[in-house]
């Protein structure tokens, strides 16, 4: 793979609230500091992170801003006054005595780019929670090394953690409804609203990363591949873990996808389970019920059971009619959507509290989390096709380049040469959108059907056709060459010779 | 991939279709299979149960139903296609269903059948494909990380010399004979006429009958099918490439595709009580004029399939020159006056 060498710069702000300064400060405020750290992937690999750090004090109004009741007001107060620059954050450093951060909680994370941090005492601690809090919010380097998958040696990396989806252009959302039983519930789905309410905002947000096409449809008589056992105790039906993998196959041939579009397909099917086996539960491995009754295959989508409330009257007459409560399924789904582009907020620290996205889905810091990850990928995918690229053309000698294919060659080495620069100057949106062009005119470049490399006859086999079709013809042509020479040298000597 | 076609080449056809029932039972979906075939069998004249490919004397299987799709047939099965079927080099008009749409994360499962030779393996009968382009077209595949792990498996004479050239990492290879022998057929049936499988295909598909999708069976096992004994020919295998021990790859992670899965166990809060955006039509329709049917696809680009650069031709001088050095030592060899009776 070919050497990559890229530094990843966070322009950050530390900004002290009264009362926070802490004792030992190397130099009165404000003033600047960097940190550098190496992430180093494999021997051609290198990332390095550089937190360009600027300490300062809080003006009036952030000062008064940190005054307010609750983290989230000071939150939603601050964000105004901040620096909203995407790969930007901004700590606000309050008190260790604070009330503003609950008991326990040491950082409260915002839903913009900014974060309360409570102060440690010495500057030394203070510095270790930033660090800590800047990973959360940016990048930390085992999502650089996820983003690098394919060139981290063979285990090192956990089977895991290669299982985000990968960066691309653009990406296509459907939703099915599969409804197995129709005889017995008309499922009626407002998803043309849920999507309006609740996919767009988040869709919106995304749009920075990709293009998003969302489509829906119904499907009738679509059956899981699985058979649910049947528990007395909880009179209900059970998916058990392990038979999961085996329920997406079938139901697969079904689902269809558009011909004409080439972006990766995210399906979320909604299954309504048949009246004979309602209610239906997902186990997990340890035999609980799933509160949300839904499972996730990374880089497919999701799938979510949604179980008919059993009729009122058990003399209720068939078809039931159902209206699927979008809200709860649109929470479930977008979660997922979440988890497949790896948001997830799992492996946050105990002492951290995060305030939650709402409606718009993800906070600013997961969307630039997304974004740095993205852009580091892409620039690693951009050089090894590059690379790749060359060495075809090393290999075939008499490959012609059409001027479209050099054209595009040269705009993917100045658009990734510049998402580099951008990067190392911390202008993380130009550098997304560079590394993104960088990439359709390498992807152009190297899948062109014209550098097919069979149609770029090697030597050896032009020898091998012609060798046979003139090897005999010239026999007799070479030997009566020969003769004409043995004649005309006789010849020569001939009138030498009488005289 | 079945290279061959004419009638008496059933029995490719019917290995061919054999083993895409196969991987189909075991879970993998048309959208993920790309089945080149002559397609010329079931409805061939010659057929005497039109509409149907069988595999099994007496006719008890007709692995050609109702649901096979098949992606490229006929005169489309070219060592052209096929190798950009491969590194993905494919004109931009070209069906999902077409493409080879995988990623660093996809196994992949190459299932070659037909009249091969040391080093090469014969396509519809006017061409070839040699062992250096196969394994060219895998490095071009590993390069751009369209695959995680191969299976390649081939039927066909000497087959075996078919995957001496590979180089590309984390491909394992099987061949149904070795250099130097010949894959022999299976059954004929008197009813059809014709031979209806190969013995490594058909070994391989009555192991394949006993994997289910939960199935822990290992390619250890698959190795050891069609022994000599019953075979005639010494298949081979060839693991070096391969990063994983055989005995822990399981025949599903190529033949099936079971699914990671995870339990979803958070979800986002949403304000139910949000206004949606009104749903607006897509933005701003441009109205165009209708394109009529000749200008929306330039004809130049369907009939032409392959670029215009293909042949290399001598150069016109060399010709020339040649010609004029034979017609000189023609008359001067046998003397110059027989010129003036050409011109």
């Amino acid at each position: 793979a070919a050497p990559v060498q890229v530094q990843l710069v966070v322009p950050m702000a530390v900004v002290f609230g009264p009362g926070s300064v802490p004792a030992d400060l190397p130099s009165p405020l404000p003033f600047r500091d960097v940190q550098e750290m190496e992430i180093s992937v494999n021997v051609r690999t290198s990332v390095t992170s550089r937190y360009e750090m600027h300490y300062r004090s809080a003006t009036g109004q952030e000062e008064a801003a940190l005054a307010a009741a609750t983290a989230q007001e000071a939150d939603a107060a601050l964000h105004p006054l901040q620096d909203t620059t995407l790969g930007s954050l901004t700590m606000y450093v309050v008190p260790e005595t604070t009330s503003l951060l609950p008991q326990g909680i040491n950082v409260y994370v915002g839903k913009h780019r900014s974060a309360l941090v409570r102060a440690g005492g010495s500057l030394a601690a203070l510095q270790a929670r930033l660090r800590e809090v800047t990973q959360v919010m940016s990048f930390t380097a085992s999502s650089i090394a996820a983003a690098l998958s394919d060139r981290v040696p063979d285990g090192q990396l956990s089977p895991d953690a290669r299982r985000y989806l990968k960066s691309s252009l653009g990406y296509e959302i459907t939703f099915s409804l599969l409804n197995p039983d129709p005889k017995s519930h008309i499922v009626d789905w407002d998803i043309e609203g849920a999507v309006n309410r609740y996919v767009k905002p988040v869709l919106d947000k995304l749009s920075l990363v990709a293009n998003f096409s969302v489509d829906s449809q119904i499907l009738y008589y679509a059956v899981l591949g699985v058979t649910p056992r049947y528990d007395k105790e909880s009179s209900s039906f059970l998916l058990s873990a392990h038979s999961l993998p085996h329920v997406i196959n079938p139901v697969e041939a079904r689902l269809g996808s558009s011909a004409a579009s080439l972006y990766p397909v995210l399906n979320f099917l909604l299954y309504v389970p048949e009246h004979s086996h309602s209610p239906l539960y997902i186990q997990d491995k340890d035999g609980a019920p799933v509160s949300t009754n839904a499972f996730h295959s990374p880089r497919w989508g999701g799938i979510m059971v949604y179980n008919v409330e059993a009729p009122a009257s058990p003399q209720a007459s068939l078809p039931l009619h159902v209206d699927v409560d979008m809200a709860r399924v649109m929470e479930v789904f977008l979660a997922q959507l979440r988890l497949l582009f790896g948001l997830s907020r799992e492996e946050v620290p105990p002492e951290f509290l995060l305030e939650s996205p709402g409606n718009e889905g993800l906070a600013d810091w997961e969307l630039d989390h997304l974004l740095w990850a993205h852009t580091v990928e892409n620039i690693a995918t951009v050089s090894t096709t590059l690379t790749s690229l060359a060495q075809l053309l090393d290999k075939i000698g008499n490959i012609v380049i059409k001027d479209d294919v050099a054209s595009e060659v040269y705009r993917a080495v100045a658009s990734v040469q510049s998402a580099v620069t951008k990067l190392s100057l911390g202008h993380l949106h130009a550098a997304f959108q560079a590394s993104k062009e960088a990439v359709t005119s390498s992807e152009r470049a190297f899948f062109d059907p014209s550098l097919l490399h069979l149609l770029y006859f090697p030597d050896d086999q032009k020898f091998a056709i012609y060798i046979p079709l003139f090897l005999p013809m010239a026999v007799p042509i070479l030997l009566s060459l020969a003769k004409i020479v043995r004649e005309t040298r006789l010849h020569k000597k001939e009138p030498t010779k009488m005289d | 991939v079945c290279t061959s076609r004419f009638w008496f080449n059933y029995r490719h056809v019917a290995n061919t279709l054999s083993v895409y029932r196969s991987v189909k039972r075991l879970g993998i979906p048309d959208s993920h299979i790309v089945l080149m075939l002559a397609d010329d069998m079931a409805c061939n004249p010659r057929n005497p149960k039109p509409a149907t490919v069988f595999s099994h004397k007496n006719m008890e299987l007709n692995v050609y139903g109702d649901d096979v799709e098949v992606d490229y047939r006929s005169y489309e099965v070219t060592v052209e296609n096929f190798l950009r079927v491969l590194t993905g080099r494919i004109p931009p008009s070209t069906p999902r269903s077409k493409r080879l749409l995988s990623d660093d994360r996809s196994n992949i499962l190459i299932y070659m059948t037909g009249h091969g030779g040391n080093g090469f393996l014969k396509f519809q009968d006017s061409e070839e494909i040699t062992n250096v382009e196969l394994a060219d077209a895998f490095e071009q595949m590993w390069q751009k990380r369209r695959y995680n792990e191969l299976l390649f498996i081939i039927d066909t004479c000497q087959g075996a010399s078919m995957y001496e050239r590979f180089y590309s990492p984390n491909i394992m290879a099987l061949a149904s004979s070795q250099v130097g022998e010949d894959s022999l057929s299976h059954q004929p049936d008197l009813g059809i006429g014709v031979h209806l499988m190969d013995r490594y295909t058909f070994y391989v598909l009555e192991f394949l009958e006993e994997i289910h999708p939960a199935s822990q069976t290992n390619m250890n096992d698959l190795f050891q099918v069609c022994p000599k004994s019953l075979c005639v020919s010494t298949p081979g295998h060839r693991t070096d490439l391969f990063q994983r021990d055989p005995g822990n790859v399981l025949i599903t992670d190529f033949f099936g595709s079971v699914r990671k899965v995870e339990i979803t166990t958070e979800t986002l809060s949403l304000d139910r009580h949000v206004a949606g955006f009104e749903s607006k039509f897509p933005e701003e329709e441009l109205v165009t004029e209708p394109l009529k049917y000749a200008e929306q696809l330039p004809v130049a680009q369907i009939i032409h399939q392959k670029p215009k650069q293909k042949d290399w031709h001598p150069p016109g001088g060399f010709i020339l020159g040649l010609w004029a050095l034979i017609i000189m030592v023609f008359f001067k060899t046998y003397g110059i006056k027989h010129m003036k009776h050409v011109f």
